[in-house]
């Protein structure tokens, strides 16, 4: 690897764009186009949220209640807590979607019903989380409840408190636009890696390239370093336009959000050059390249969540580096989770990397055939 | 495919060559590529001496491309030895690449960048330092009439100043060897000729070329030709010594009807080619004076009045009686290929 090689051809790659205007213009209107179109989100029944169990109460009618909740499958309580501190460090880290909260003194507003009975404190990072909890809200619970099994006619107040933790407005964008950050990133730098490396090929650079001593490894970094910067670029519009337009809050560290995200554009760009390496043409590069974006976006958990996939699903999205990407950025801005926090995320993100490039590399040969 | 024996010697048959004991700038023995099924190179040998423009004429899909790539290591020989400048290839194509230098058939610098920008390019990759690159551009510039052209975008030049810059981008880092792929298929005559003048400099400098070529102006101009013909060295030696190999006799048919008597000659015993030439017709024949008279004889029963005369051959008549095995019969209007 040679500095001044790898240097001359990201100047080269860097003239090149500047002269390619709808490219560059692209760069930064995709971001901005998406950021103002998405303003909706999709919302969706699910099942199988991941969730803990506060009993303060420990008695007959809160068992119960747990049992009872817990057959309705929206929930799976895999947790049982005894410190209601538990609930918000479980949350952060992405361990649990909701918890239920059984306050110590559940006989008595059983009893009077002068407060709600019971709480779910949900994850409102992720809004489809918060459509199950207004659901999980309207279950009847009355036979627990009243083990008279008589309907209190006069009741004014619902068995359960929802306490949207995160986004407790439930406002759409303070979902949409941090995995929005993950959708743009995607389509722009796979994309746009897996054209650039066959451009090369297909316009004939590359014979003349191979006959000089440039290495394959100097051609695909030097190609592949400008991108970094423009997916930095990116980041940024969106991070600014959310904060500036939507009001989307930014709870964890600002350097959390970039690491995460200069991940998130390497292990892209690492699948656009492994693209690279399958297709002839920019045509095909692109035609594989979209290949990969519907699964990116359809189980990633960006759209539709994860936790009401089946495991064949669930399987390919935690291949998927989006996925990954989504849990983070969603992690560190909305429930202000480190990275600490995510680390798995961030290791399942280098896995990826490493595996890609493995792969990308031993398929690239300075020859012609 | 089955070859008939070349009425002309191949290299292998030729008398020791006038650059002997003078090293070689390339040796290949038995130099082969398979393409699937296809032999696109079959058995070749070949001798290039340094300091010289050594030319491989043949038709299109000859190998002569294929054979140029396996030299410069892009593409792995099927079977054979190459050893060029010393390094055999493919194992030490790495080290050759910084003492070669290659010009593609197709334009294959940055069209997206200026003179100045591709120059500068190709002067990185080649690591020089920034002032030997500003030197060192300067002078290819000022020599290959780039000069006023530096600010343009390559995409913007015509065919010759786009072969001209291509050639300045492949000696930038003045390589022993010069490989040139079909250089001047898209360029007119006179940028050809300014093009070859180049060529003859850099041969004074001490630089071997291998030029490829399907045009007959440029094959005569090699000091050196190699003809290649699917895949197989048919031919080898200077244009001078082959046309003085020729077998044949070329002769030159006047005649007020110049394909009528073409119609009638296709397919008599002993043409091996015919074609028009303005209003004349050029008939390559397998045997002297005898196919002279024959052939008079012959148009005058078709009721032909023409007038046989014998001509000096030319490369083309060398080139067409190399690649060729059968005079090809059928339309009178394909006798022309």
């Amino acid at each position: 690897m040679n500095l001044r090689r790898l240097l001359s051809i990201v100047v080269k790659e860097l003239r090149q764009l500047r002269r390619d205007r709808l490219t560059f213009a692209m760069m930064v209107g995709i971001p901005t186009m998406q950021l103002l179109l998405f303003g909706y989100a999709i919302n969706l029944d699910i099942r199988n949220l991941d969730a803990a169990v506060l009993d303060q109460a420990q008695t007959v009618h809160s068992r119960e209640v747990v049992a009872q909740l817990g057959q309705t499958d929206v929930m799976n309580f895999k947790y049982r807590l005894a410190d209601p501190q538990q609930i918000d460090e479980l949350l952060r880290a992405g361990k649990i979607s909701a918890a239920l909260v059984i306050p110590p003194d559940f006989e008595r507003r059983l009893a009077t019903r002068d407060r709600v009975p019971l709480q779910i404190v949900v994850d409102g990072s992720d809004q489809v989380i918060q459509q199950a909890a207004r659901q999980l809200a309207g279950l009847p619970l009355d036979s627990a409840l009243n083990p008279g099994g008589a309907v209190n006619p006069n009741q004014t107040l619902g068995n359960v408190e929802i306490v949207n933790f995160y986004n407790p407005e439930r406002r759409a964008p303070v979902n949409t636009v941090p995995g929005l950050i993950g959708v743009i990133l995607t389509m722009t730098m796979v994309l746009f890696t897996a054209m650039a490396l066959v451009r090369e090929r297909e316009r004939g650079n590359l014979e003349f390239l191979i006959a000089t001593p440039v290495s394959a490894g100097e051609l695909t970094i030097g190609k592949v370093l400008p991108f970094i910067a423009i997916g930095l670029v990116q980041v940024t519009v969106v991070l600014v336009l959310g904060v500036l337009i939507f009001n989307v809050p930014i709870r964890g560290s600002l350097i959390d959000v970039y690491t995460s995200s200069l991940v998130f554009i390497v292990a892209s760009l690492a699948l656009g050059v492994f693209i690279s390496t399958l297709a002839q043409t920019q045509f095909q590069s692109m035609q594989i390249a979209f290949f990969t974006f519907l699964p990116q976006i359809l189980l990633s958990g960006f759209m539709f969540p994860y936790a009401g996939m089946p495991w064949p699903a669930q399987w390919i999205a935690e291949i998927l580096p989006m996925t990954h990407f989504i849990r983070l950025i969603r992690g560190i801005m909305l429930r202000g989770a480190g990275l600490r926090d995510l680390w798995p995320e961030l290791a399942a993100l280098g896995m990826f990397i490493v595996i890609m490039m493995t792969i990308a590399i031993s398929r690239t040969s300075k020859r012609l055939d | 495919m089955t070859q008939q024996p070349s009425p002309l010697p191949a290299s292998g048959h030729l008398p020791p060559q006038a650059e002997e004991g003078k090293e070689l700038a390339i040796r290949a023995r038995g130099l082969t590529r398979k393409f699937g099924n296809v032999v696109a190179v079959d058995h070749l040998d070949l001798n290039v001496g340094r300091a010289q423009v050594y030319g491989f004429l043949g038709p299109n899909g000859s190998g002569k491309s294929t054979t140029i790539r396996m030299l410069c290591g892009l593409l792995l020989p099927t079977a054979g030895e190459i050893e060029v400048l010393g390094f055999r290839i493919p194992e030490q194509a790495e080290q050759l690449k910084r003492r070669i230098g290659y010009m593609t058939q197709r334009f294959s610098l940055y069209e997206d960048l200026t003179v100045d920008e591709n120059l500068d390019f190709v002067a990185a990759v080649h690591e020089f330092t920034r002032a030997q690159a500003r030197t060192r551009i300067t002078e290819l510039l000022d020599r290959y009439w780039l000069g006023d052209l530096r600010g343009r975008l390559a995409g913007t030049l015509s065919g010759g100043q786009k072969q001209r810059l291509a050639l300045a981008a492949s000696v930038l880092h003045k390589p022993d060897l010069l490989l040139l792929d079909e250089p001047t298929s898209a360029v007119d005559p006179q940028s050809r000729r300014e093009f070859w003048d180049s060529l003859f400099d850099l041969v004074d400098a001490g630089t071997t070329i291998l030029v490829s070529t399907h045009l007959m102006d440029e094959a005569e101009r090699c000091h050196r030709l190699a003809i290649l013909d699917h895949g197989k060295l048919v031919a080898d030696g200077s244009p001078r010594e082959l046309m003085d190999a020729l077998p044949g006799v070329a002769l030159l048919v006047e005649c007020d009807a110049p394909r009528k008597a073409q119609a009638a000659l296709t397919g008599f015993p002993d043409v091996v080619a015919l074609a028009q030439v303005g209003a004349n017709l050029r008939v390559l024949t397998r045997d002297g004076d005898n196919a002279r008279d024959a052939i008079a004889q012959h148009l005058k029963e078709a009721g032909i009045d023409a007038r046989v005369e014998p001509t000096p051959p030319n490369l083309e008549d060398v080139f067409v009686a190399a690649t060729k095995r059968e005079p090809r019969a059928p339309k009178p209007a394909e006798a022309h290929a």
